[in-house]
């Protein structure tokens, strides 16, 4: 295959104006205020773009909406992932010649818009599903859980679940532009109420307002633009079952499994030498089973990986230091803002947060229900 | 009945059989002849080897519980069931389909990974019948 690694680079990243609660805008408006912004951290314009992404929206009415009149699209829908596997398409249509420069948007008004969903009942999940209640992201991620605490331990993995939670909030407490602010204790993780036994509320992300977005170009452009470029190692992605929990074989692991050990190959690097990684955490159990999966370490040990707030500030394995889906921000797909903090932190623009010398960045964004995942390996010169 | 407010399947082509005969109040899987494997959902070839050489097997309804959630918080219209309890019930032949686990005042003291059920068909309509799980 071919070589695609350091062929093309993210060059601007942005949220909407606001996030967070953000009840007066639209998805399509918080999408291209993120839009605007990400260009204007490139230091382009939207007459410089030649191809849309988003998921949800489908392209034309985004571009539409924005006032814009694209070259190429791309409306990929696998979830949450979906932004991250933007990534790998964007590499690939701008080594083929498609195109130059390339604008990944999303915008979600998750807090402010509730509806109930109305599945094509076509799809397995209307049938088989629905009818029994597993409805939303808690339910089948929860089940799956549930499933791992058979096999592993409950009350370690309970801990671990804990740790990654309280970890997380540490973050968020850097970030000022994270949705939870408030310290968060253990013993608080514990109280919380349940949400899906055997999630806890604070197993949960967030869900919030929010617009993303991601400006990616070959090269050549990115030798140009404002900031300095934070180059696509590798990428890889993958999908082993539809959008609901019904369908996947193992309920301890997702396709990360295949996808990890991909994009670290495309990128000729192995787990030691990633410094910081952004990992999808609708919930703290799939941050658990992820870090297992991409081969930070093995199988029904993420417990032990995760012990004594090692991925919080100060530790040695920094992780979504952002604040994360579970305190910073989740709109819904929040595969998006993984991309915002790796390039932040990469470029050294993260303040009190910063990783030192973050050089290398592995990413991973999971949609659907385990379903399918995107691994990137990102990393600044 | 008349008042049921609860998502209600749609069978398609590949799934009539299966939901008429949930309708009897029995459970039948697709099965691959060529496997000599029993696969859910219902699909006219095998999910595994691709093969439309493939029939109908009925079930025992006996199986135990793979996985399980205590649904606290749902969006209507599940709000007002809550809690119920989401499941993976993995039958004698080997097929896993989500259900739910009837059982009153549901907890993690009377719930476990591996414990026996059975089916049970809950008549939710005129046309159609969900099969739906019980402590054996």
């Amino acid at each position: 295959m071919a070589d695609l690694s350091r062929k093309a680079a993210i060059v601007g990243v942005d949220e909407s104006d606001e996030i967070g609660r953000v009840s007066n805008k639209s998805r399509m408006q918080l999408a291209s205020e993120a839009a605007f912004n990400a260009l204007d951290d490139a230091g382009l314009g939207l007459a410089d773009v030649d191809g849309l992404f988003i998921a949800g929206p489908s392209p034309y009415s985004m571009a539409e909406y924005m006032g814009f009149v694209p070259k190429y699209t791309d409306g990929t829908n696998v979830g949450g992932s979906s932004f991250i596997i933007h990534v790998e398409h964007a590499l690939s249509a701008i080594n083929s010649g498609l195109m130059d420069v390339a604008l990944i948007v999303h915008g979600e008004a998750g807090r402010s818009t509730r509806a109930y969903p109305g599945d094509d009942p076509n799809m397995s999940g209307a049938q088989y599903e629905d009818p029994y209640g597993l409805v939303i992201a808690p339910h089948g991620y929860a089940l799956a859980c549930s499933r791992y605490m058979h096999e592993f331990g409950e009350e370690r993995t309970r801990n671990a679940l804990a740790e990654i939670a309280v970890a997380t909030r540490k973050w968020a407490q850097l970030n000022p532009k994270a949705f939870m602010q408030d310290p968060m204790t253990v013993q608080d993780y514990h109280d919380s109420r349940w949400i899906s036994w055997p999630f806890h509320l604070f197993d949960c992300c967030l869900v919030t307002d929010g617009g993303g977005a991601t400006v990616i170009t070959s090269a050549a452009v990115a030798k140009n633009t404002k900031k300095k470029p934070v180059w696509i190692l590798g990428s890889a992605e993958g999908h082993d079952h539809g959008d609901g929990i019904g369908q996947q074989a193992d309920l301890c692991s997702t396709i990360a499994r295949e996808t990890g050990p991909r994009a670290l190959e495309m990128a000729g690097l192995t787990h030691d030498d990633i410094d910081l990684a952004m990992i999808y955490d609708s919930f703290t159990y799939t941050v658990l089973i992820t870090l297992e999966s991409l081969g930070f370490c093995g199988r029904g040990e993420g417990p032990d990986f995760v012990a004594n707030q090692r991925t919080a500030p100060g530790g040695d394995f920094p992780m979504n230091t952002n604040g994360g889906g579970l305190s910073y921000c989740h709109t819904g797909m929040y595969g998006m803002f993984l991309l915002l903090e790796a390039a932040r932190q990469l470029r050294g623009e993260c303040g009190d947060r910063q990783v030192k010398d973050a050089k290398t960045c592995l990413v991973n964004g999971t949609g659907g229900t385990l379903s399918s995942t995107g691994t990137l390996v990102l990393a600044s010169d | 009945m008349a008042d049921y407010n609860l998502p209600v399947p749609v069978p398609q082509p590949e799934s009539d059989f299966y939901w008429e005969k949930t309708k009897a109040h029995e459970l039948w899987f697709r099965k691959c002849n060529a496997c000599d494997k029993a696969y859910f959902y219902p699909r006219d070839f095998c999910p595994t080897c691709h093969t439309k050489d493939v029939s109908w097997t009925q079930s025992s309804g006996k199986g135990s519980i793979y996985a399980f959630t205590i649904v606290h918080r749902s969006p209507p219209p599940f709000r007002e069931v809550c809690p119920y309890v989401a499941a993976l019930v993995e039958l004698e032949n080997g097929v896993r389909i989500p259900t739910n686990i009837v059982i009153d005042d549901p907890s993690p003291d009377n719930l476990s990974i591996g414990m026996p059920v059975e089916v049970v068909f809950e008549d939710i309509t005129d046309e159609i019948s969900l099969p739906k799980f019980k402590p054996a």
